[in-house]
């Protein structure tokens, strides 16, 4: 790939337990592209997802080998901090799950714990991440209300505009559309295309129209294993591994 | 590098708030370790048998808390007699029969103010209504009845959480082949929310036995062998804890001391009572 | 039972449905006045309380009793001003509430936020011991340990001041102290389970955004538990401010304003240490004291239950 590699993979093996849940995965996620996860509901795509920015950390029992580069950077280093590492490299849920919050405080959060304090360049953030997330002509009259009172579309929105505000490098995104209707699915995908200008986006979808429409690069996962990675058109016209051909086909998954 | 993720960020605020927390959940446990060995350090010593087998005689000029313990023992069997078939019969209305509404809101509301109401004003009340108006004066069925106000709460609360956690499955399979709704009761639901129930009324027993404001202007203070076991509870009668506020009103800490120690070990007993209980449930309903 | 019908007998339906109603009837019939024990004993408390303290108010005057700040009720004149001994309820509450909720809230967010399960199952039937141990036990040790200890404390502090009037400890701060841990377990276990509550999303999206653990209990989990720990306090307010036989001999029991270091009495050591001895129009006083204290602990009550409509609603959403 002539693309500037952000993350590299190599030989990553996690295990929840006596389970061994991700197997020798290798691969590399493209600067200033969407890369998109696929695979039926279990093979590991959503913990694949995690352990870039180390959000399995957080359940007990899991060990990881292998090596993660950002930047050249190897993400499991004990020299690493955690919470910079999660500030480079953002992320949004299946849930949209904003605090229990005004709309200005949640996408403040970020900014204020990484230490911005002055009111003006808050103001900026919070604008500009909105902007950013197609979402502020439709929140700006109600900054102060809480974010819970917004519709499901909105709400994921509001979490990708929070995610923007810390100026991440890498957007991790975990089947944002999935819990939201046809129209704010489409809202967010086009939000995808324009977010890849800026930053390199990830994202785990059940959804292979989803993954044909928006994503760059594609890899299929089965069961803990990576079974074929490569552009979303050869991936979906020609794949080379028959388990990828008989999954896009629709015969299983 | 400023941009490089190898940076450890220092958090001086973090690791003062985490020493914090380790400090506070420190200090509780030491309260506790601190509470119990110097009552078990002070008392043990004032422990033996003629204490807890005699009553006091100022004559000898001795002290025993037999009389005490006996009062005691009534005061719980009178209030649970009264309050648990009470107390079950609220929560089964409360879960089984009502539809909601506003009586339902307004039993929930008095049963939280009942359990919100300080023991002295369940000792005033007490006084004026069963001692004075319903004329028993100072006496054993006095305070018997003023804690079963008190501790109505309490079992009509576990009895409530018991019966929540009874399966749905077994009412409408009782209900299904033809049994009648108070048949059911009887024969499904109560038997399978009794360690519950009974879990609430060991609680409420801790809670009498250390419950002192609402007895002393009710129950009295008295501290004499019961000379006719059938009308005892018509009279005066002092529990532990109002002989232990005597003691310490005539600054006989010794006294005291020995009678916060059985207290102590009546508390330790009936948390470890309730522990065993609530495991036992446990694997019930895993099975 | 009509369940156990030999099985020869015609059965009618309509027969069998007499006899079961009318135990159903029954059955009905007594769980509904259970129900309403409660409410009757509430109603029968508020009429007793207000019958019992009120006439006092009319017979002193209403602003003799609760704005006067003598109380000389055996004096051949005597004087039933309560205002010093309302202060001090209301000041000895808010101190134990100020130092005993940082405490708890900091327990609480240990075992629900940072302990792992070996720890937590050493603090917390410890909070659960310290809440079943009795007032009178209380008293005994604050009267013997902090006492004691605070007695050091006001001797060296009014070393120099010759007009002090000294306590031996017993004063506004020992009782403080002692309130303050009593109220301990209410508030951890309400804070605790509150906490547990806050959904686990709320903490992963405030560390996937790089907040350090510290800042995520802080900045998003008891902000979000923020009902339930209010709840907790507002039990706390009530249990300290109705508790009676573990400060009454740790207070020093004279009426005084409410300083640290001033022997001090409460609404509720008020009623216990001369309720015994009291008579006429004295005791009908002792008995308006705990129509106010009786006042409070109503409101206390309805604030509380405000919090937890205002709370479910928010959940309901």
């Amino acid at each position: 790939m002539n693309q500037q590699t952000k993350i590299h993979v190599e030989h990553l093996n996690l295990h929840y337990g006596t389970n061994h849940a991700l197997k020798d995965v290798n691969m590399d996620i493209s600067e200033h592209k969407i890369t998109a996860f696929i695979g039926p509901s279990g093979c590991g795509k959503s913990t694949f997802l995690k352990t870039l920015n180390r959000m399995n950390d957080l359940i007990p029992n899991v060990k990881i080998d292998g090596t993660v580069l950002l930047d050249g950077e190897d993400i499991y280093s004990p020299k690493v901090d955690t919470t910079l590492l999660r500030k480079k490299i953002g992320m949004v849920f299946q849930q949209p799950n904003p605090f229990p919050m005004s709309v200005y405080d949640n996408i403040a959060y970020g900014p204020r714990i990484h230490g911005i304090r002055s009111k003006v360049k808050l103001d900026e953030i919070v604008e500009k991440s909105l902007r950013d997330a197609a979402i502020f002509d439709e929140v700006k009259d109600r900054l102060k209300k809480s974010a819970l009172g917004l519709s499901g579309g909105q709400q994921q929105r509001l979490c990708i505009a929070r995610a923007l505000a810390v100026e991440p490098e890498v957007l991790l995104m975990d089947e944002p559309t999935s819990a939201l209707d046809p129209i704010s699915t489409l809202k967010i995908e086009e939000l995808m295309e324009e977010l890849k200008h800026k930053y390199t986006v990830a994202i785990v979808t059940h959804n292979m129209q989803q993954a044909t429409r928006i994503a760059d690069y594609t890899a299929f996962f089965l069961v803990g294993e990576m079974i074929e990675f490569g552009t979303t058109e050869q991936i979906f016209s020609m794949p080379k591994d028959q388990r990828t051909e008989d999954y896009i086909t629709g015969r299983f998954g | 590098m400023t941009n490089s993720i190898y940076v450890k960020k220092k958090r001086p605020g973090d690791m003062v708030l985490l020493v914090l927390i380790y400090a506070c959940a420190f200090l509780a446990v030491l309260l506790l370790v601190g509470i119990i060995g110097y009552v078990i350090y002070r008392g043990l010593p004032v422990i033996n048998w003629n204490f807890i087998s005699t009553a006091q005689s100022a004559l000898e000029g001795t002290f025993g808390i037999l009389p005490n313990i006996i009062n005691t023992l009534y005061i719980i069997v009178i209030t649970l007699l009264i309050a648990t078939p009470i107390g079950i019969g609220s929560a089964i209305y409360l879960n089984e029969y009502s539809k909601g509404g506003r009586l339902v809101r307004m039993i929930e509301f008095t049963t939280e103010t009942l359990s919100g109401i300080p023991s002295i004003i369940f000792g005033l009340f007490g006084m004026v209504f069963f001692g004075n108006f319903l004329k028993l004066g100072y006496s054993i069925l006095c305070g018997a009845l003023t804690l079963t106000i008190m501790i109505l709460p309490i079992i009509t609360r576990t009895t409530q959480e018991a019966l929540k956690t009874v399966p749905e499955s077994y009412r409408s399979g009782a209900l299904g082949i033809g049994a009648t709704k108070w048949y059911m009761i009887r024969t499904i639901i109560l038997p399978s929310a009794m360690p519950g129930i009974v879990t609430g009324v060991i609680l409420s027993i801790g809670r009498i036995v250390g419950e002192s404001a609402a007895l002393l202007f009710t129950a009295g203070s008295a501290y004499l062998m019961p000379t006719n076991w059938l009308t005892h509870p018509m009279s005066s009668g002092g529990t532990l804890t109002i002989q232990m506020y005597l003691s310490m009103t005539k600054a006989q800490y010794d006294n005291a001391f020995g009678i916060a120690f059985v207290l102590i070990v009546i508390v330790l007993a009936i948390n470890l009572l309730t522990k065993v209980l609530s495991r036992r449930l446990d694997v019930n309903k895993r099975d | 039972m009509s369940l156990h019908r030999n099985a020869d007998q015609p059965v009618s339906i309509i027969g069998s449905h007499k006899t079961k109603s009318a135990i159903e009837i029954t059955a009905n019939i007594i769980f509904i006045v259970c129900a309403f024990v409660a409410i009757v004993a509430v109603l029968a408390i508020t009429i007793y309380m207000i019958y019992s303290g009120a006439p006092a108010l009319f017979k002193v005057g209403i602003l003799d009793i609760l704005f006067g700040t003598t109380w000389a009720p055996t004096a051949e004149d005597p004087s039933f001003g309560i205002l010093y001994i309302i202060l001090t309820s209301i000041i000895g509450t808010t101190l134990a509430i100020l130092i005993g909720v940082p405490i708890a809230l900091m327990t609480a967010i240990f075992l629900s936020e940072v302990a792992n399960s070996k720890l937590a199952n050493i603090v917390r039937p410890a909070v659960e011991l310290l809440a079943g141990i009795p007032s009178v036990i209380y008293g005994l040790l604050g009267v013997l340990m902090i006492n004691p200890a605070i007695y050091k404390l006001e001797q060296a502090i009014f070393k120099d001041a010759p007009n002090h009037q000294f306590t031996g400890g017993a004063n506004l701060l020992s009782a403080v102290l002692v309130l303050a841990i009593m109220i301990l377990p209410t508030v951890i276990n309400i804070s605790e389970t509150s906490l547990r509550a806050v959904p686990q999303q709320y903490r992963s999206s405030s560390l996937a955004l790089g907040a350090s653990k510290i800042q995520t209990i802080f900045k998003v989990t008891v902000p979000a538990a923020r009902s339930g720990i209010i709840t907790g306090i507002v039990l706390g307010i009530g249990r300290a401010l109705g508790e009676a036989m573990a400060i009454v001999f740790v207070c020093g029991n004279s009426v005084n304003l409410p300083y640290p270091f001033n022997s001090v009495r409460t609404l509720t050591t008020a009623i216990v240490s001369e309720m015994g001895y009291a008579g006429g129009l004295h005791r009908e006083v002792l008995f308006t004291i705990g129509l106010v204290l009786f006042a409070f602990i109503m409101i206390i009550n309805i604030v509380l239950s405000t919090i937890l409509k205002k709370g479910g609603a928010k959940h309901d959403k």
